[in-house]
């Protein structure tokens, strides 16, 4: 799943804005494919934001997220330059991860 | 000291080391099953521990009042409420209701952005837990094609 996401970090008056996209199929387990079969649940369970390595959100999510999630959230206490990264983790023990650097707007 | 008994030390230390690093209120890492898979708003409430949340203005839950696609409805969530550590995303009427839990530290903002799945028309609600206790503030969404498929 590499480059399967995607990030931006922008401070603009003293608050970070995070915004986040990963592909994942985020199947619910009750959808049927083309030759009627059931698609297994496959779905994002825990996503991790981290600023300069430290935890600083955690998300515990359902099938209720839409296909190819997308987050944002806001941090007030990073400084151009820090580093923000996001990881998640999904039912089947798949995961990915992506960091990037606060850009001052 | 024999090399392996060194080694075997260090990993122990290490491991205390990783121990220290618990993550925020040591409460994920573990997802939260019984409230993810309950088919009851009141079972995924139970699950997150909100046991008759208060509705509070101090919650600004922003989402459509009619969404053309129920696979993805765009909804942001902001809680004014002081001390907020967590927030908690509800649609009634999907098949499993709870859709998100979010745990904030502190330095972030209880404010989030994303995108859900909505069956039908339903109550949306985002429950906060703040200094140990549950908030809630819920809206109407009307669903003009249900997206849990």
């Amino acid at each position: 799943m590499a480059n399967g996401m995607k990030i931006r970090a922008q401070l603009k008056n003293g608050v970070t804005e995070v915004k986040v996209l990963m592909s994942h199929p985020m199947e619910t387990g009750r959808r049927k494919n083309d030759f009627g079969e059931l698609e297994p649940a496959h779905f994002i369970q825990l996503v991790t934001a981290t600023l300069n390595g430290k935890t600083v959100m955690e998300a515990q999510w359902g099938t209720g997220i839409s296909k190819n999630p997308y987050l944002t959230f806001r941090l007030r206490n990073a400084k151009a330059g820090d580093r923000i990264g996001v990881r998640w983790t999904d039912n089947k023990g798949q995961g990915d991860a992506i960091e990037t650097e606060v850009i001052s707007a | 000291m024999n090399d392996s008994r060194r080694s075997f030390i260090q990993a122990g230390v290490a491991l205390l080391g990783l121990m220290a690093l618990a993550p925020l209120k040591a409460l994920a890492a573990i997802w939260n099953k019984p409230a993810f898979e309950s088919t009851s708003v009141d079972g995924a409430l139970a699950g997150l521990d909100a046991k008759s949340p208060q509705p509070s203005k101090d919650i600004v839950l922003s989402a459509p009042d009619l969404a053309e696609n129920g696979a993805i409805v765009q909804i942001e969530v902001e809680s004014r409420i002081p001390n907020t550590e967590a927030i908690a995303i509800i649609s009634d009427k999907n098949p499993t209701p709870l859709i998100a839990n979010f745990v904030f530290s502190e330095g972030v903002d209880p404010y989030v952005v994303t995108r859900i799945k909505m069956a039908e028309t339903s109550e949306l609600r985002a429950v906060v837990k703040a200094g140990g206790r549950y908030f809630m503030a819920s809206r109407k969404v009307e669903v003009a094609v249900g997206g849990c498929g």
